[in-house]
């Protein structure tokens, strides 16, 4: 392994497909799909090997590649992977691969569509796998711009437009990006101030002993900003509306890894950076969090179009790993990153299989559907493996995103986590409803016609479901190394408490 | 050989669960392959379950041997996947696969023709190993996974006919429901867990022994109870068992009669430890227990529906075995689900034969005289309805008697005449349906009805030989030999009293009498009974309101609710959002007509600007001077 850059690679191969896909002919179809489908298929098995490279006894950051690159303003091409981002490395990879799949009937301007996708595909991976601050933000802001072009150019318009949904997706992200923006830029002067070398290393900054007061500001401003980017409750507008409007293979990838960027940027660069100001601001998480997990649940309850449904209930999942996060302790963010993953897999899952359904049907209200199950199978299996997962079923990840977060902030916050854990009745209660409307009861005729999955449709369901199951069934494969990559973490962030003032 | 198959012990579920692994994934399109391998995945976990419950009941009050294999763990939180075979397991395991094995080869007969066999069986297996595994968990971590994987298997079987409005309606109720336990369940975990901080049955039993701060005891207990009361349909959380009669016949024997009903039961079992030294709990058990019992056997003596009326007295007989419990006899409660899972299985097989002969008629009104036709299905159903009835020396009499005798002899004298009443419903309840179906004057059906074959009949035979002669392990013939193992050191265990068997046997033969003088001789007219008390018949009927109850509330409170967060939703947040947009554009366009590219407006920009700064500056500059 030593010396071959298996990260870079990872994050290159898509960029590359995208560089190809240019230059094939635009009526190519089938080249341009397999080029995609190569890509991330390459990606994903490189994600697979450093899963299955990273040794646990070592711990800390592997596959580390540097390269300097603005010395002035110490920003590194530096990239490195530990306990918390591979998870994130893998899903960003295995919905990546999958979005492709999803994607396969894509006759009109394919190769405009693949080739953002794949430039928000090498974004989003972009984000997870470097350790320098400057560069995080530079491919989250890369991210940004296919997005919006996909949801403008192939979005689909139901309540709200596809212009207005991918116009508010679009300026939300900015506005996160913005507060975190001057977030980054406060942490660079503070941290050159202190310690005289300029520097944009995450683990350095996490190092430096910052006043409570300035950690204080900086934390709220990420928590703005990377609030935004998780949905947090009240600035969640843009994601139902978003993903009702935005393509499908932009749906999974936006609910099931773009999102978790918010997260991630939280617990690996605010949590370990800015321990004091984390402990302050907290409790705010916490309560806002309680808006999405049980405001969220109930909307859905009133929703008849599925991507609403769905979307709504990414904001309310979302609430479990804020909660998740502002408990603070490693078995709460633990939870927080198990449940990232879970998250995502069930929501591109999900995305996937109603995507799917709408090319086929043109409709994506419920009440439109019945008795599905007679005429498409397949899908129903996909709708239920997504729908189990998403009410937190055991045997699928998710079940244990969910426990380990309940076990872990049940011991920081009682109330608030006894009125989130009511989420646990209403997600049943809606996802049922609806999976129940849709899939069972008796057949309708007008469906007669619509044919079941197959071929490269199946493929979503395949990694995605097999991810779910395989997770939900052997925890301990991917939260063993979740635990690598937070003790060291929580115990930094206990050494810093200590000397503060809380 | 113990040596060798105790710790090949996870084989037990782990059998199931392949033959479900292969059936979803390969085998499904062969429907008899299908079967035919769920069928001998769960026979060959009964046959194993054999040693290992020989190896338990070998030493003298039971031997307990512990197995675990990690699967979730981190500083602070451990939850294993472990064997714990003690003689409540082992008596957990025999019922489990025994039953289960019958009523998978009954099905054979029972859903033959039916497309959707292979997921039948399939789902059966699921449910099989999710038992086996919450039957053998040694933690409450465990137990919670299995004990939702047993209600989504309850779920996808009450839905099995899905193309149905009605089971498909009934499946999410039963899911939703015991949500709302296990949402109690799963805080009462979380606390012991951050109190204790192991999740362990025997890890657990330790910690507490020393611990007496009854603030954290109480909420624990009855929060851990919350699951129960959804699993084993107790009184409020009653409502989904008898819409969960929607599935097949031979699932609601399985599961909703003989084996993942009575979970709740074993649990309360499993952690007396904890219920035990919480006396404010242990009323609460006993009263709810007592409540369902006469609750449901009210509601049973009304139903028309044969399966209904088996599902009321299901019900009914849970919450027997709660009080049980809850009086502090966790010997006689399990003892009781022991039989009860024997002749109450016995029971639904027996409808469900009749519901095949009768082509899908469930009316007990109309049928009439089967006992000509289906002379098998009908002895075997009588000896069903007399063990629960309580008629020595059947296996329902040994068991129900231990329990009015637990509630006699620990001073619960309300509940022991609640429980005597309930016998006396009982018996009248089951008679007055076999009166009704299998004998009667009137002739529905006569020419249609006929037995049917030897794959559902002989395990009915089976399941009445078990019915007659599962009491006598516990009987004093046998020594108590049943409570020898299966007992608590907190639990009670009161010496036998004649007084109370022969008044209960005298209740229950009343009751069987009252229903032959009405349903039989017809010297009084049951119309005449309904129409004099119509009220109190009609309350009975619709099942006191509840679900009427339930349903306005649930509108009201969760639907009434969600649509106006939606409409906050829309017009606050979303409102706030487009607003500010709004307010930027309009903005926007109104600063728009400052550029209009005349040099005269800027240069008067400019003047302005000037000005203004010229005053600001003097201003400044007189206060500075001031």
């Amino acid at each position: 392994m030593s010396g071959f850059p298996v990260l870079t690679t990872t994050l290159l191969v898509p960029l590359l497909g995208a560089i190809i896909i240019m230059c094939l002919p635009a009526d190519k179809h089938k080249s341009i799909k397999y080029t995609a489908a190569v890509a991330t298929f390459i990606s994903m098995i490189l994600s697979l090997v450093v899963f299955l490279g990273y040794d646990k006894a070592l711990g800390g950051m592997q596959f580390i590649e540097t390269i300097p690159w603005i010395k002035d303003l110490g920003v590194n091409y530096a990239l490195g992977v530990d306990g918390i981002s591979i998870p994130m490395l893998l899903l960003t990879n295995l919905i990546g691969f999958s979005s492709i799949y999803a994607s396969w009937k894509i006759e009109e301007r394919a190769k405009e569509f693949f080739t953002l996708l794949l430039i928000l595909i090498s974004g989003v991976m972009g984000t997870f796998i470097t350790t320098d601050l400057f560069i995080f933000f530079l491919f989250y802001e890369v991210v940004v711009i296919p997005i919006y072009l996909l949801v403008i150019m192939f979005g689909s318009t139901k309540r709200v437009s596809k212009e207005y949904a991918g116009m508010k997706l679009t300026i939300y992200l900015l506005i996160g990006s913005a507060f975190l923006l001057a977030g980054l830029i406060a942490l660079f002067i503070k941290a050159k101030a202190i310690s005289g070398i300029p520097s944009m290393d995450m683990a350095f900054l996490g190092t430096l002993d910052y006043s409570s007061g300035f950690q204080i500001l900086v934390f709220a401003f990420m928590a703005f900003g990377f609030g935004t980017l998780l949905s947090m409750f009240p600035f969640h507008a843009w994601s139902p509306d978003g993903y009702a409007g935005a393509p499908t293979a932009v749906s999974m990838i936006h609910a099931g890894v773009l999102k978790k960027i918010g997260g991630y940027g939280l617990i690996r660069i605010a949590l370990t950076i800015l321990p004091l100001g984390a402990k302050f601001i907290a409790p705010v998480i916490a309560v806002l969090a309680i808006g999405n997990v049980v405001y969220a649940a109930y909307i859905c309850l009133s929703q008849k179009d599925l991507k609403y449904i769905v979307g709504y209930s990414s904001v309310s999942h979302m609430g479990y790993v804020l909660i998740g996060i502002a408990a603070l302790n490693i078995i709460s963010i633990n939870g927080a990153v198990i449940m990232m993953f879970a998250h995502g897999v069930m929501a591109a899952l999900f995305f996937a299989m109603i995507g799917n359904l709408y090319e086929k049907s043109h409709t994506r209200n419920i009440e439109d559907f019945g008795g599905l199950a007679h005429q498409m199978p397949k899908l129903a299996t996909g709708f239920m493996i997504a729908g189990l997962a998403s009410l937190g079923l055991p045997g699928t990840v998710n079940f244990i995103g969910e426990f380990t977060i309940f076990v872990g902030a049940f011991s920081t916050f009682k109330v608030i986590a006894i009125i989130a854990i009511t989420g646990i009745i209403l997600t049943a209660l809606y996802i049922l409803r609806t999976l129940g409307t849709m899939l069972f009861g008796p057949r309708k005729e007008e469906w007669d016609h619509l044919q079941d999955l197959k071929g490269p449709e199946l493929v979503p369901l395949v990694v995605l479901g097999l991810a779910i199951i395989l997770g939900g069934c052997l925890p301990f494969t991917l939260m063993d190394l979740i635990t690598n990559g937070v003790e060291p973490l929580v115990a930094q962030m206990a050494l810093i408490q200590i000397g503060g003032l809380f | 050989m113990y040596e060798f198959i105790l710790p090949n012990a996870w084989l037990i579920p782990a059998l199931p669960f392949l033959a479900f692994a292969l059936i979803g994934l390969f085998l499904h399109r062969w429907p008899k392959v299908s079967a035919g391998l769920s069928i001998f995945a769960i026979a060959a976990a009964f046959i194993l379950s054999l040693p290992i419950a020989t190896a338990v009941f070998a030493e003298e009050g039971g031997a307990v041997f512990e197995f675990s294999a990690r699967w979730l763990s981190m500083p602070g939180l451990n939850i294993d996947m472990g064997l714990l075979l003690d003689p409540l397991t082992a008596v957990m395991l025999i019922v489990v696969t025994s039953i289960a094995t019958l009523v998978q080869i009954y099905s054979l007969g029972y859903m033959k023709g039916d497309p959707g066999i292979a997921s039948y069986y399939s789902y059966q297996s699921l449910f099989a190993a999710s038992m086996l595994g919450l039957v053998v968990a040694n933690n409450f971590g465990q137990m919670f996974v299995f004990w939702e994987l047993v209600g989504i298997c309850s779920y996808f079987l009450i839905g099995f006919w899905f193309g149905k409005e009605s089971a498909k309606n009934a499946a999410i109720k039963a899911f939703v429901t015991n949500r709302v336990g296990d949402f109690g369940f799963l805080l009462g975990i979380l606390f012991l867990q951050i109190i204790f901080g192991t999740l362990n049955f025997a890890g657990l039993s330790q910690e507490m022994a020393g611990y007496t701060n009854m603030a954290v005891l109480i909420p624990i207990a009855i929060l851990l109870f919350f699951g129960p009361m959804g699993k084993s349909a107790q009184f409020p959380l009653h409502v989904w068992l008898p819409d969960a009669m929607e599935g097949p016949t031979p699932v609601s024997a399985l599961i909703h009669a003989a084996t993942m009903v009575a979970a709740g039961v074993y649990l309360v079992a499993r952690a007396f430890f904890i219920f035990s030294s919480v006396p404010q709990a242990m009323t609460f058990i006993a009263v709810i227990g007592g409540i369902t019992a006469i609750f449901a056997a009210t509601i049973a003596i009304t139903q028309d529906d044969i399966k209904r009326i088996l599902a009321y007295s299901t019900l009914s007989q849970l919450g027997y075995m709660m009080m049980a419990m809850g009086v502090g006899a966790m010997t006689a409660g399990m003892f009781h689900l022991m039989t009860h899972a024997f002749f109450k299985s016995l029971l639904f097989l027996g409808a469900g034969s009749v519901i095949v002969a009768m082509h899908e008629e469930q009316d007990i009104w109309k049928m009439g005289n089967l006992y000509k036709k289906m002379p098998v299905t009908t002895w075997t159903f009588i000896i069903g309805a007399l063990a629960l009835c309580g008629i020595p020396p059947l296996s329902g009499f040994w068991s129900k008697d231990e329990i009015l005798l637990a509630a006699y002899a620990s001073g619960n004298t309300g509940l022991y005449i609640l429980g005597a009443f309930v016998a006396f419903l009982t018996a009248f309840y089951m008679f007055r349906l076999i009166f009704v179906a299998f004998f009667g004057s009137n002739n529905y059906g006569q020419e249609k009805a006929h037995e049917n074959s030897g794959v559902m009949t002989i395990p009915l035979i089976i399941l009445a030989i078990a019915a007659v002669c599962a009491g006598f392990v516990n009987s004093p013939l046998m020594h108590h030999a049943f409570g020898h193992f299966v007992n608590n050191p907190a639990g009670i265990q009161p010496e036998p009293s004649t007084a109370i068997m022969i008044s209960s046997t005298v209740i229950a033969l009343a009751g069987i009498i009252l229903a032959w003088v009405i349903y039989q001789k017809k010297l009084i007219s049951h119309e005449a009974l309904r129409e004099k008390y119509s009220t109190v018949y009609n309350i009975l009927k619709n099942k006191y309101y509840i679900d009427e109850l339930y349903a306005k509330l649930g509108d009201v409170v969760i639907f009434g609710a969600a649509q106006a967060m939606f409409w906050f939703d829309i017009h606050v947040v979303n409102g706030i959002v487009n607003g500010i947009a709004f307010f930027t554009g309009k903005s926007g366009d109104a600063l728009k007509y400052t550029e209009d590219g005349q040099v005269q407006s800027y240069a008067l920009y400019m003047v302005a600007g000037i000005m203004i700064l010229v005053v600001v500056a003097t201003v400044a500059a007189v206060s500075v001077i001031v």
